[in-house]
């Protein structure tokens, strides 16, 4: 049910002729790392690309989850992906209660006075928690904060996922386009029936991006983040960019998804050690990078660590 | 009291300023209170303290501004538990409706030597000596195993690890010199539903910050 393995990834992704990532502080220009020219993809765009994905494949129906089970609903959303907000019912149903009876909306059952209750979740917080990690996906993974007091409210998510950064320094690109249209009357008087307005577009022409991850066992006990979780979120991962097509983002896709796992919860070798092992480098001939044909990926698989197995799940 | 050292090693660190924390800023070295969850990362037990004695600077300290998209809500408890009590009830957070932009100022490229011995509190079971739990983190530690990865100040800057045996044949710190001013140097949760924050007056001495002991008349609330 639970993990009982630690694992350490490293994701590459890469992105051509698009932005992968906007910087509300420069006008929407891909974020950059002013001082060595390195793009950067922050943490939570991943985090948004894993969550939309996985609202993308489970059902985002809101009812109630059958005894015992697991469901995949996506807490923190887009609209753009959604139906509109609607009612739901839930029943209160613990993973580990055995399968009785199901509420049912029309009339919601008082729960049953022999409530198991799990060790450590003797009050309404620790039940309400679990039950949030029972149906939200993004919430068993990434985590998230509850309101109420202090600490007591908070889940810690078993994944933890860094800033990606490009391999090399990349340029933005700006671009100016034209539109066939303006939106105002007054506009369009304005320029005698012209009808034309200028907008703008940046892009970066190719960048190949790294980013690290992290998924701890231990936390994952915590959430009830189990095995099935995992393989989905190594899907999501693999395949979040085939989704999330748009006309800011180019092409964008998954290029690597290296995961090493460790044999013990608490692991078998430091993580840096493991990810230095996964060389993205520019070809030797190649002056300016176009494409991901113009970068060699080394994997140094040779003498891994006592108990540590790399998995390419891309 | 044996005293272990980590070096700890970041693209990026944000130990944010408790006065800053709507647009984050962070604090110009790791507070004692992030180094400390740094050696619990690798081990934790209710029967011991970490006390973090000495922060070592070995990178200049240098920024970096970035804004992100923000959610600005939280898991509603009281929702979480009328939908729970099936009754009716929305959850989900709509990113466009509770959105803030908020921009942080984080340190980039950042290295730290942190020092820091546990203490096995009284009352612990008998069994529970510190011979037992240096052990268990020399052990934990040297070979990189972490119970989640240790991070500088917000989990998105996880941070490698390692064991230092001898401070003394390392890299010297930073040559640098100056008043930090007022520093958070960690949570009092005797009461723990209410942490308070105390502080000290951090001052680093060519790179090196010593850290007053929690009980010290410098550490005040």
């Amino acid at each position: 049910m639970s993990l009982t393995n630690r694992y350490d990834f490293v994701l590459l992704f890469d992105v051509k002729d698009g932005n992968p990532n906007g910087d509300p502080d420069a006008g929407n220009l891909p974020r950059m790392d002013a001082e060595t020219g390195n793009g950067l993809v922050t943490d939570v765009a991943l985090k948004r690309k894993v969550r939309n994905f996985v609202a993308l494949i489970h059902d985002q129906e809101q009812r109630e989850p059958a005894p015992g089970e697991k469901r995949f609903e996506i807490y923190v959303r887009e609209k753009a992906i959604l139906n509109l907000q609607h009612q739901r019912a839930y029943s209160a149903l613990k993973l580990d209660e055995p399968a009785v009876s199901v509420a049912s909306e029309a009339a919601p059952e008082k729960k049953s006075g022999k409530d198991k209750k799990r060790k450590g979740s003797g009050d309404d917080v620790n039940k309400a928690r679990d039950w949030m990690c029972q149906n939200f996906f993004d919430v068993r993974t990434f985590g998230a904060v509850m309101s109420t007091g202090t600490n007591c409210g908070q889940v810690r998510g078993p994944v933890q996922l860094t800033f990606a950064r490009s391999i090399d320094p990349v340029i933005a690109q700006e671009h100016s386009i034209t539109r066939m249209a303006v939106t105002t009357e007054a506009e369009a008087e304005k320029q005698d029936g012209d009808n034309r307005t200028m907008g703008r577009k940046h892009t970066v022409p190719y960048g190949l991006y790294m980013a690290h991850g992290f998924v701890s066992a231990f936390l994952a006990e915590q959430t009830q983040f189990g095995e099935d979780d995992l393989t989905l979120l190594w899907q999501a991962l693999g395949q979040m960019f085939e989704h999330d097509r748009s006309a800011a983002r180019g092409e964008m896709a998954t290029r690597g998804l290296y995961v090493f796992k460790h044999e013990s919860k608490l692991g078998n070798a430091p993580a840096h050690a493991l990810f230095e092992r996964i060389k993205p480098k520019l070809k030797v001939d190649v002056a300016v990078a176009r494409g991901f044909d113009d970068y060699a990926v080394s994997v140094d698989e040779t003498g891994l660590p006592a108990g540590v197995t790399l998995i390419r799940i891309v | 009291m044996k005293t272990y050292c980590l070096e700890l090693t970041g693209p990026y660190a944000c130990f944010t300023r408790p006065e800053m924390k709507v647009e984050r800023v962070s604090y110009d070295v790791m507070t004692p209170s992030a180094a400390r969850a740094c050696f619990e990362a690798i081990l934790w037990k209710p029967a011991i303290r970490w006390h973090v004695r000495k922060i070592e600077v070995l990178k200049p300290i240098r920024w970096i501004n970035l804004r992100r998209n923000e959610v600005s809500g939280v898991v509603s408890s009281r929702n979480v538990e009328t939908a729970m009590k099936s009754g009716v009830g929305e959850l989900a957070q709509y990113i466009e409706d509770e959105r803030q932009q908020r921009a942080g100022l984080f340190l980039r490229d950042v290295a730290y030597r942190i020092h820091a011995d546990l203490e096995v509190l009284p009352g612990a079971a008998s069994d529970n000596t510190p011979m037992k739990f240096q052990e268990m983190f020399e052990r934990r530690a040297g070979k990189g195993q972490c119970v989640n990865q240790p991070y500088l100040g917000c989990r998105e800057f996880a941070a490698a690890f390692r064991l230092v045996g001898d401070a003394e044949a390392e890299a010297p710190a930073i040559s640098e010199t100056r008043d930090l001013g007022f520093m958070l140097h960690d949570l009092d949760f005797s009461k723990p539903t209410d942490p308070q924050p105390r502080f000290f007056r951090a001052q680093m001495e060519s790179g090196v910050v010593n850290v007053p002991a929690w009980t010290s008349d410098e550490v005040r609330s």
